[in-house]
């Protein structure tokens, strides 16, 4: 399977990560050039087999569903860009 | 007098206890040769204050006699894990001048045993990177030259900067972390010895994700036996992270000099590549004699799905980044690239924040992940996956206790050599298998190539066994001797 510029610029959006024309093709090739290196496992016999989905085997360790932490409001803003008494401030989002 | 930085970690350790040296002079020294150092762009932060504070506290404790495992020992630590009040950037322009509130599970047991922290150390952005040249820092310059030449070489990467500062004595060791090969293929590059442990052995938690089903930290050092000293500090359960395992944690310097008399070495024909450079195949036979004449027995493997880990690693690790680095949003932390709405304010930061390999890997993680393609590529990846780790388990249970193949394919190469992306993931050939599989995995220098550059053999063992994994270390490191690159810096 390969991309085209199209998909390039639906993948680009879904990745919410902005691309200029001029950048398409150069990415169209270089993701097409993963993709054929990946093409390779289709050869691979995959009947029956389950996917993996914990490489340790072990159960999902559960926690009780207590407040352990918090009060920390100062830390929790203290590397963003724009806040305003504890809120993370972005654009506008409904009108 | 030997100068305090070429000690090694274990010789500095019983110099601080019998009093030659303070923690403070020690670091001091420490501090003295990353300064005369930094043309090699290991370090990306240099603590000085606070490493003199650290080592002043810790001189006071060892006077009381409370020093820990690690009491006084100055290490570099990976950017990619999280430091309280010190800027960790993952080496990333996204996470700009990130302060975290928070310590790594990690590196807070390093300093709970008396470690003394120098600095931040380089790596490729978000740790995608087989050079150490995606890390907006600029590329870390390997202390190693070749024979006669002064042309700027690779560390190897992801975790460069720790490769490149342990080879060059700017610290004793180093924290670093590997999801396809970043801490074992730096260290073969650099003549160091670099172990991921089995998945789940160290806690992931304050530890940047990359792909979290891959990712482990392990340290890189001078010796086998300093590797294991720092293994011990380094693992261990944690509550925080799920997948850390609940295990006692061995006293892995205690495997150090053990017999490896009747072990079962596999030597695995499908690592013999078309195209091998003689001196690879070389080693690996010396290598294999060496553990020979120990008394391992070592036998012929066959692990068929070897050739398919690297594809399936390019499917699997890039879907896990994708969704591990939605999370740089440019609204809670980091960089911040204004926009019209929030839709282009992600769109405009991402663009700008993240550099061209970890976009193409977002972006890649982002297609195969997508809606019509999830079955074709995902899914069949992750059933790859399942028998790369059978592979395994069908060898152990042949009674092998490890196997024996090259660290990397050749040694280090040009700084901008300008290798297109997937020849820069065939570094990554031997070793990315063992994360596919979550076992340990060591690299120990064996020789030099025909420039007289450092050569790693790689040892990879069954889970929770990285005492099997020291032990026969030892035996390479006895055989082959240490390797230590000639001052030009």
């Amino acid at each position: 399977m390969s991309v085209d510029a199209a998909t390039v610029r639906r993948i680009a959006h879904l990745a919410r990560i902005a691309v200029t024309d001029d950048e398409v093709p150069h990415l169209q090739g270089e993701l097409n050039a993963m993709l054929a290196f990946v093409e390779q496992l289709s050869e691979v016999d995959v009947d029956g087999v389950e996917p993996m989905t914990s490489v340790t085997p072990m159960e999902m360790k559960k926690r009780p569903d207590v407040v352990d932490d918090g009060g920390i409001a100062d830390d929790i803003v203290r590397n963003a860009p724009a806040t305003d008494d504890h809120f993370f401030l972005v654009p506008k989002v409904v009108e | 007098m030997t100068l305090l930085t070429s000690l090694t970690l274990a010789e500095a350790r019983d110099g601080l206890a019998n009093k030659s040296f303070t923690s403070l002079e020690l670091t001091d020294a420490h501090l003295g040769a990353i300064e005369a150092a930094r043309t090699l762009n290991a370090f990306v932060l240099e603590t000085p204050d606070q490493a003199r504070a650290m080592a002043r506290a810790v001189d006071a404790k060892i006077a009381r006699g409370e020093g820990g495992p690690l009491a006084g020992i100055p290490l570099g630590i990976k950017d990619l894990f999280a430091t309280r009040d010190v800027r960790t950037t993952a080496c990333s322009k996204i996470l700009g001048n990130f302060v975290p509130p928070y310590e790594s599970t990690v590196t807070s047991q390093l300093w709970r045993d008396g470690a003394v922290m120098l600095g931040k150390l380089n790596n490729d952005e978000f740790a995608m990177g087989s050079s150490n040249e995606t890390s907006c820092f600029g590329p870390v310059v390997n202390p190693w030259r070749r024979e006669g030449a002064n042309t700027e070489l690779v560390p190897g990467g992801s975790s460069g900067g720790s490769a490149s500062a342990v080879a060059a004595m700017l610290c004793m060791g180093a924290t670093a972390t590997d999801t396809g090969g970043s801490i074992r293929q730096p260290a073969a590059l650099t003549g160091t010895v670099g172990i991921k442990p089995t998945y789940g052995r160290c806690s992931r938690w304050g530890i940047v994700a990359f792909a979290s089903s891959l990712d482990q930290a392990g340290p890189i050092a001078r010796t086998v036996r300093d590797s294991a000293i720092l293994m011990r500090s380094m693992a261990g359960h944690d509550p925080k992270d799920t997948t850390s395992v609940d295990r006692a944690v061995p006293d892995y310097e205690a495997a150090i000099g053990k017999s490896v008399k009747g072990m079962k070495i596999g030597v695995p024909r499908e690592y013999r590549l078309d195209g091998m450079p003689a001196e690879i195949e070389k080693l690996w036979a010396e290598g294999a004699a060496w553990l020979k004449a120990a008394g391992a027995e070592l036998v012929d493997v066959s692990l068929p799905h070897t050739k398919y880990a690297l594809p399936a690693y390019y499917i699997i690790a890039p879907a896990e980044a994708s969704s591990n680095l939605a999370r740089y949003d440019g609204v809670r932390y980091g960089l911040r690239v204004p926009g019209r709405s929030i839709g282009e304010l992600y769109e405009n930061t991402r663009a700008e924040g993240f550099g061209a390999e970890v976009r193409r890997r977002v972006m890649i993680g982002t297609y195969v992940l997508s809606a019509g393609y999830y079955d074709a590529y995902y899914l069949r990846a992750q059933k790859v996956r399942t028998l790369i780790k059978k592979d395994f388990e069908d060898c152990f249970a042949k009674g092998v206790h490890a196997i024996l193949t090259p660290a990397t394919p050749s040694a280090a190469f040009a700084v901008g050599a300008n290798l297109d992306p997937v020849e820069m993931y065939l570094n990554d050939i031997f070793t990315v298998t063992v994360n596919m599989a979550g076992l340990p995995g060591i690299a120990v220098p064996a020789g030099r190539d025909a420039q007289q550059l450092p050569l790693g053999l790689q040892l990879i063992g069954r889970p929770f066994d990285e005492e099997t994994l020291f032990s026969l270390g030892e035996v390479i490191e006895q055989a082959a001797g240490r390797f230590t690159p000639a001052r030009w810096w």
